[in-house]
């Protein structure tokens, strides 16, 4: 991928993660990742074609728990880290920029 | 005093109060801590409760007594747990990680919280948004990561073991730099609970200390199915002392080409030659193997991991606790405090995982990624139906200087070559100190399969019975280099 | 050709007791904010999913009950997109492996039977709630908002159909007779109004055979009544679009009830990229015969078989569907038949005197405490000519707010039927004197005062005595004068 093009790929997944990021680290990020990504490519020599993807280390399934109710922390620990609580709402600035 | 049945011999014989044992590591920490900073939160009100508590259980708990160390990306109920990280600086958890409370409840005290790579994310704590450990056999060098505060710790001998976790090499890297002994347990064998995660099919919490005695004391203690994670394995816990001290002869020794040519420095070889001598001594026989795909691994890893914690850390967006960053609106309000609440290589690595599983990504990197690893955990499989251990060295290099591979993370990344394909597989493994170069510890890693760390701690007990580093220290550096 | 090609998504919450990925209770009424949350659905630091085996049980009973293909393998995935009341960042839902596949569900449309094709049904965790203080209470004038989790985390089911679906009715009637099957499979209370429902709609415009037309999505759908407007809206106003040579958008749109049209979200254009990946905290579900078996034989006659069985009875189509209404009301239905074989008369019973108490009482069938020996014996009474009917009502209402035996009612409040003409002879006897004009006016001869007498009889009886005798004995006494 050309170098303008990878930077504006670049912006575009900071955007998806939300994540600021200065000028800076737009360039270095961008020169980084490229390094890295080319790295990543060797992976691309080696034949997969019946190899199922692997999401889990054992072989577990239907782990499950029965529908009871139990109550776990108080009212007070939920909101003890809070950055700002309203009338036991978690308070957010407004959703959409302003006009 | 310095390991854990010295430590319960004296509570036995009445020669020894806890508080006294506290009050001597308390000691230490305070001596070796501005040399090194492998603590982010030494708690003393929740010690001095921890005591109080203590004096109301049975003394014939196993670890009664016995202070520890906790990584600080494991959850302490009332204790601050910051990740290292700007975002959680000041983040009280309202609960205890699952193997916090089986410590508790089985006497340990725990004594402090040690420094790490934010989330968990490097390979020389350096990127611990309150300045990085240092390696107590040189200072000027870094302790491995991420658990390099859990590592320095116990190699300084500030506490006598520790836990740390461990997604590429987090517990073995560091243990191998600072001279101590550390264990990956197999994936599912101890809680994640509580563990924040970081990538989340790979992380695994395990134990650090001198002795592997001391290794498996804690690992007896913390292993065993949580009902609170869905991966954690449903399988009965074996008597991780049953085997310590059995002989090895006979057993074979899988020697993996491929973790012994490319990269391994001539300083790690030459200390590791005495380990073969040993390996002749013990009578295991050294089998040849080829792991042809390992050479992919740190792209598997990285891909992998990477992927799993962009969306882990996703919930740091300033809503529910942590660090925000007030801004006009919602969505600056989200970039704002991610992008200052989060260091350099956290945001490198959630914009690397971002991008491997978006639109048009995905089937090259995140799928292709776990393809390959399968292939991997296969040939590690089939490896196991030959031999007994596999054997490699933790790092391909030994300790190195501060701010040395910082700028370069492909460099930093390469650090973790022997140690991820065992956390893509899946497998227990172990690093123990085998010897040093110019006073720098070297390690050796010994791999084994699924659930078997009975095995893989008698193979390594016997070791330690041949190469014993466990009465080696750092000596405290001059008040004037500090 | 304008032809309308609907395929809707349905989100049902699950009415199970617990949240579907922590133990926290799913009650969301008259509970505070933030009060049934826990680290786990509070996305904390730390805290790791486990999977509620109701929850999964639930939806592959839907899959069932809608002719589903059940996947003998399935997996959470990972949806990552960041939003307030989403805690973790991601929701955990099902991607590429759902639990249940191409099913089906029958409606009747003007007396045909339509097959309208389920693609897929999958489970996932419901989000929070925000709520948005300022100038107006809209999303674009608020000021700040506030984020409540306790419905975060809540099991739903997702039944996304094919586009099979052509008209704003036929839509109406399916959300119906889906809501209907999931209340007889006692899997979600189905609740629209209180959002235990909901419904988004995707419509396009087809103007030739085998070409579809750009579709837009329709939100914010509330009622069964707004899903069809909001769908009569959107086919009017693309209709008039492809008329006048304009392109349809692809694009979501809210329904705005207020104003009664459907509007563009402006500003949500941006395509998500959503990143699913296979959960990594969640082994797979591995649905076994053994399991689907167990499941099945715990579904109920559901409602196309009851119609069958109730049309077979010679109920008419109102009939049948006032009986299959609700789950409790057929029961009820199927065990007062097996009391009383009479099919027309109990249905008369039912709709005249029951369904009028829910109405007056605003409540619904299983709410009501009847059981149908009871409700038969106040029929029987009648038939036997024990009580007359005005009597039976009374007798009726009281037994649903009191309970006690009907007979016991009819017993202590002296309430049989007068037979014993002597004493009604004594009645009729004071209401001729009573009532002077009407009886001079019967002299007249305005035959139609009998209703009016015969009613004065009724009243000072309370309505115990027979209509019919009542009107034989005052006619017999008014000839006489």
């Amino acid at each position: 991928m050309e170098k303008q093009d990878f930077k504006n790929q670049l912006k575009k997944t900071a955007h998806l993660a939300r994540l600021y990021l200065t000028p800076e680290e737009e360039e270095l990020f961008s020169r980084q990742l490229q390094s890295i990504l080319d790295y990543f490519n060797k992976l691309q020599e080696l034949d997969t074609t019946n190899v199922e993807s692997m999401a889990h280390v054992l072989p577990l399934s239907n782990v499950w728990r029965e529908d009871e109710v139990r109550k776990s922390i108080s009212k007070e620990e939920i909101f003890m880290n809070a950055p700002e609580v309203e009338e036991d709402g978690f308070k957010i600035p407004r959703i959409l920029k302003r006009e | 005093m310095r390991n854990l049945k010295e430590i319960k011999d004296l509570y036995n014989k009445n020669e020894l109060k806890v508080r006294e044992l506290i009050d001597f590591y308390l000691k230490k920490i305070e001596e070796w801590e501005p040399f090194i900073h492998a603590f982010l939160t030494v708690p003393y009100e929740e010690i001095e409760k921890q005591i109080n508590e203590l004096e109301k259980k049975p003394k014939d708990l196993p670890l009664y007594g016995i202070p520890i160390a906790i990584k600080d990306n494991i959850l302490t109920k009332n204790i601050r747990t910051t990740c290292a990280s700007k975002i959680l600086e000041n983040f009280i958890p309202p609960y205890d990680a699952t193997i916090i409370r089986r410590l508790k409840d089985n006497g340990a005290i725990i004594i402090g919280k040690t420094n790490l790579d934010e989330f968990a994310m490097g390979s020389s704590t350096e990127n611990s948004a309150f300045g990085p450990t240092k390696n107590p056999w040189d200072i000027e060098r870094v302790p491995g990561g991420s658990s390099g505060g859990s590592a320095a710790c116990v190699s300084a001998g500030e506490i006598p073991v520790s836990i740390g976790s461990d997604t590429g090499g987090s517990i073995r890297l560091p243990a191998s730099f600072t001279g101590v002994i550390g264990l990956k347990p197999t994936y599912g064998l101890v809680s994640r609970y509580g563990l924040v995660a970081f990538a989340s099919s790979l992380d695994q919490i395990g134990p650090f200390g001198r002795r592997v005695e001391d290794v498996a004391s804690i690992l007896q203690v913390i292993a065993g199915h949580d009902p609170m994670d869905s991966t954690s394995s449903p399988y009965e816990i074996p008597d991780y002392f049953e085997n310590l001290g059995k002989s090895v002869k006979g057993w074979k020794v899988g020697f993996p080409e491929e973790l012994w040519q490319k990269g391994v420095s001539e300083e790690v070889l030459k200390v590791l030659d005495r380990s073969f001598d040993v390996f002749k001594d013990l009578g295991v026989e050294i089998v040849k193997i080829s792991l042809p795909s390992v050479e992919y691994a740190l792209s598997v890893y990285y891909i992998i991991a990477t992927s799993e914690a962009s969306s882990n850390l996703a919930r740091y967006d300033g809503v529910k606790y942590g660090y925000r960053e007030e801004a006009e609106d919602l969505i600056s309000m989200y970039k704002n405090t991610r992008g200052h609440g989060f260091g350099s290589e956290v945001k490198r690595r959630i914009i690397l995982g971002t991008y491997a599983l978006s639109a048009g990504y995905y089937d090259a990197y995140y799928l292709k990624a776990t393809k390959v690893r399968n292939l991997i955990r296969r040939e590690f499989e089939e490896a196991f139906k030959k031999v007994d251990i596999i054997v490699s060295p933790t790092s391909p290099i030994l300790p190195f200087k501060l701010g040395e591979k910082i700028s370069d993370p492909l460099q930093m990344y390469l650090t973790d070559i022997m140690t991820i394909p065992v956390n893509l597989a899946g497998i227990p493994a172990i690093s123990m100190p085998a010897g040093f170069y110019n006073n720098l510890p070297v390690g050796i890693q010994f791999m084994s399969t699924f659930f078997s760390e009975n095995r893989l701690l008698q193979f390594a007990y016997a070791y330690q019975e041949m190469m014993d580093f466990s009465d080696k220290y750092p000596s405290l550096p001059q008040k004037e280099r500090a | 050709m304008f032809k309308p090609v609907i395929g809707l998504e349905v989100h049902a919450q699950l009415s199970t007791k617990t949240k579907l990925f922590c133990s926290c209770s799913t009650d969301q009424e008259n509970v505070p904010p933030n009060t049934n949350v826990c680290p786990v659905c509070m996305g904390f630091p730390g805290v790791l999913p486990v999977i509620n085996k109701k929850a999964v049980e639930f939806a592959i009973k839907a899959g069932l009950a809608l002719n589903c293909e059940i996947s003998n393998y399935s997996k959470f995935d990972r949806k990552n997109y960041f939003y307030p009341d989403l805690p973790k960042g991601y929701q955990i839902s099902q991607y590429d492996l759902p639990l249940c596949r191409n099913g089906y569900l029958e409606i009747f449309v003007d007396g045909e039977v339509k097959k309208i094709r389920i693609k897929r049904i999958h489970l996932e965790e419901d989000a929070g709630k925000l709520l948005h203080v300022g100038a107006g209470d809209r999303l674009s004038e608020a000021d700040y908002s506030l984020v409540d989790f306790n419905r975060a985390g809540i099991p739903l089911i997702e039944i996304v159909t094919e586009p099979d679906i052509n008209s704003p009715k036929e839509a109406r009637i399916f959300l119906q007779e889906l809501r209907l099957i999931l209340r007889y499979l006692e899997i979600s209370s189905g609740d629209m109004e209180k959002g235990s429902l909901r419904c988004d709609a995707n419509i396009s415009i087809q103007t030739q055979e085998g070409v579809l037309g750009t579709r837009t999505e329709i939100k914010n759908v509330n009622s069964f009544y707004s899903l069809e407007k909001a769908l009569e809206y959107e086919i009017e106003r693309q209709i008039e679009l492809l008329k006048k040579g304009e392109q349809v958008i692809q694009e979501t749109r809210h329904w705005d009830e207020k104003n009664q049209k459907t509007v563009s979200l402006r500003g949500k254009e941006e395509a998500e990229d959503y990143r699913y990946f296979p959960e990594p905290d969640l082994p797979p579900l591995i649905v076994t015969e053994e399991i689907k078996e167990k499941l099945k034989r715990e579904i109920p006659a559901l409602p196309k078989e009851l119609r069958e069985k109730y049309f077979s009875l010679g109920l008419s189509q109102t009939e049948v569907e006032i009986i299959i209404s609700e789950k409790k009301l057929a029961e009820f239905f199927d065990k007062s038949l097996e009391l009383y074989n009479n099919p027309k008369n109990l249905l008369n019973w039912i709709s005249v005197e029951i369904l009028s108490y829910m109405n007056d009482n605003n409540i619904s069938f299983k709410d009501l405490n009847i059981l149908p020996e009871n409700f038969i014996k106040i029929i029987q009474m009648v038939d036997k000519n024990e009580i007359t009917r005005p009597v039976a009502k009374d007798v009726l209402r009281k037994y649903l707010t009191t309970g006690k035996d009907p007979e016991e009612i009819v017993e202590e409040n002296g309430l049989k039927i007068v037979s014993d003409t002597s004493y009604l002879q004594e009645i009729i006897q004071k209401v001729i004197l009573n009532n002077e004009k009407a009886v001079s006016d019967w002299k007249k001869g305005k035959k139609q005062v009998l209703n009016f007498l015969v009613g004065q009889v009724m009243k000072e009886t309370k309505g115990r005595a027979s209509l019919d005798v009542v009107k034989n004995l005052l006619e017999e006494e008014l000839n006489k004068l």
